[in-house]
């Protein structure tokens, strides 16, 4: 396993002189010089990354979509000039890395002149993509536009879902857009999602990943929000099945670890300590949704109390800067114990405010990740299930696959009475909005 | 949930930020320097896969000849951000916040000066002698990094 942070071999800051006075070294965070702005302690620095969710419509039916369950009741969309705005104040702040992602973004036939914008606004370009509409037309308008990468994800075009390693459908795709991906000399990442239907194949993942030639491979293991938290008994995998894809991914290392980099993304809920959820909320990351609404990571839009800006009405700058949405999470001051006394606090700054809020019903709580959280047991209990059903039949109900039809069905349960009998089999997490 | 990273500079020692994110699947901060990480955020992080290869051999990288000729490499691009007064490489999703020196010395890396004038440049830029030693080692650290070829 390497979750040991490896020493790096040297020191660039160790250059003296063009450091400034007197040819000492500063610090490796201190500016080199002082900067345009007074500083100022509260202010927080550019949103690095700019996340445009150009459109919720995908033909995929991914049933660990991160996309909220009600995106069917969220169908407008930014139109070009809205998006160009938005590109263009990001930019203005700081926002030097641009993600063009979805839904499917391809599907928006303005991709190329947004790319285009981008480029030369100065960002660096990244589509995030199933492939899905790359035809060579359109990757050679996109590389006209000056597309820095592409992220080609790995998931089935079919409903089934634990066959998609063997679907030949899936694998001509993913070739014939690896072939484009290539040939325009982009940089290949492949992302695959990985959960208890797939975990035990891993290796014919990245027998996959090798054979078409990625660069880099992230094998991420599902975060269970939005649908990945409706079907999550049936996508979470057991502890002994994320030990032995670590040591497969172990010994693919060693063997290929020149020609190719494999990512391990862990399942926080087989973890003791939660995730730094987007490395700190309103930190550096800044997600748009296809609406306009501006949020601090994807899933924010979940929680209560809050109201989030929309571009359309507000400017990039006040949204980051003075919004409510992107401050009340910002740094530690809203902690509650126990991340409030915590020696560990900085490591993870409480972890994810979502998951919290659905498990603990409170958006301030601790990560129940954490096992110093009171609500810790919540997750023992979700794992403990995983751990007692059979692999191969985890429990009955089947997935629910991600669809405008399901969406609005979802959405009308969630929104209906509670049912007359309130106990449910398992300590079902509050804010769950799976049937 | 979806991927942010910022792995700060003095807890790699090597004079850098390194920021990535992204991740259609959601899940956040990656830890530069491993490849296990917490959450996705993408990690393209070309950079950080070298440091885990030196990993084992905690001694410092050759440093550069001075007749070699550097460039920087794909997939990264240097660029100069205003916002954060640094000079940055940036690749797939990620980002990696150069300190001035190592900044300045990249920037006059444009893959037709040998080493040797690229040092007298920054000598002369910074009215300052016998920096010959420095770049040459840093630019054996960029070369294990990935982030420059050298021919």
């Amino acid at each position: 396993m390497s979750g040991a942070r490896p020493n790096p071999p040297s020191d660039p800051g160790a250059l003296p002189g063009p450091l400034g006075a007197s040819g000492t070294r500063a610090p490796a965070r201190a500016p080199a010089r002082a900067p345009a702005r007074a500083p100022d302690a509260a202010r927080p620095g550019p949103p690095l990354w700019l996340l445009a969710e150009l459109t919720y419509r995908c033909p995929l039916h991914c049933a660990f979509c991160y996309n909220p369950v009600d995106f069917a009741t969220h169908d407008t969309e930014l139109d070009t000039e809205g998006w160009l705005r938005v590109l263009n104040e990001a930019r203005a702040l700081g926002s030097v890395q641009c993600g063009f992602s979805g839904g499917e973004p391809m599907l928006r036939d303005d991709l190329e002149i947004l790319v285009a914008e981008a480029h030369r606004l100065g960002y660096y370009t990244n589509l995030l993509t199933s492939g899905v509409g790359l035809s060579e037309a359109r990757a050679d308008a996109l590389a006209e536009a000056g597309l820095d990468h592409v992220q080609l994800s790995f998931q089935d075009s079919t409903r089934e879902a634990n066959d998609f390693l063997s679907h030949t459908k899936t694998f001509d795709l993913k070739n014939r857009v690896a072939r484009i991906v290539k040939a325009r000399e982009w940089p290949m990442v492949l992302n695959c999602v990985i959960h208890r239907l797939n975990i035990d194949y891993v290796d014919r993942i990245i027998d996959m990943a090798l054979e078409l030639g990625a660069e880099y491979l992230e094998l991420a293991n599902t975060q269970f929000y939005s649908w990945a938290e409706v079907n999550r008994d049936r996508l979470m995998p057991t502890a002994a099945q994320v030990r032995a894809a670590e040591r497969t991914v172990e010994r693919y290392r060693e063997r290929h670890g020149s020609r190719i980099r494999i990512i391990f993304v862990v399942p926080d809920y087989h973890e003791t300590r939660p995730k730094k959820c987007m490395n700190g909320w309103g930190n550096v990351f800044l997600t748009v949704t296809p609406d306009g609404t501006a949020l601090p990571c994807h899933t924010a839009r979940m929680l209560p109390g809050l109201d989030f800006p929309n571009v359309a009405e507000h400017s990039i700058d006040s949204i980051w800067h003075d919004s409510e949405g992107f401050s009340r999470y910002r740094g530690t001051s809203w902690m509650k114990e126990p991340c409030r006394s915590c020696p560990e606090q900085a490591d993870d700054l409480g972890g994810c405010r979502c998951q919290a809020f659905m498990m603990s019903g409170d958006p301030a709580a601790a990560d129940p990740v954490c096992t110093k959280s009171p609500d810790r047991a919540i997750v023992d209990e979700i794992v403990a299930r995983a751990e007692a059903a059979t692999p191969s039949d985890p429990v009955a109900r089947p997935l629910v696959f991600r669809d405008p039809k399901a969406s609005r069905r979802l959405v009308a349960e969630r929104d209906a009475p509670a049912p007359p009998t309130p106990a449910p089999p398992t300590p079902a997490p509050r804010g769950n909005r799976a049937p | 949930m979806s991927g942010a990273r910022d792995d700060a500079g003095d807890a790699t020692g090597d004079g850098t930020d390194q920021v990535a994110a992204g991740g259609v699947t959601g899940g956040a901060a990656t830890v530069g320097g491993t490849d296990r990480v917490a959450t996705t955020g993408t990690g393209a992080g070309a950079s950080d896969g070298v440091a885990v290869a030196s990993a084992d051999a905690p001694s410092a990288p050759a440093p550069i000849a001075l007749d070699a000729v550097a460039s920087v490499a794909k997939p990264f691009r240097l660029q100069f951000e205003e916002a954060q007064d640094s000079w940055v490489l940036l690749y797939p999703e990620g980002m990696v916040k150069l300190n001035r020196s190592a900044g300045e010395t990249l920037a006059r890396c444009d893959g037709e000066r040998p080493v040797a004038d690229v040092v007298a440049a920054l000598e002369e830029a910074f009215a300052q002698g016998g920096l010959g030693n420095d770049v040459r080692g840093f630019l054996g650290v960029a070369l294990a990094q990935g982030w420059v070829s050298i021919r």
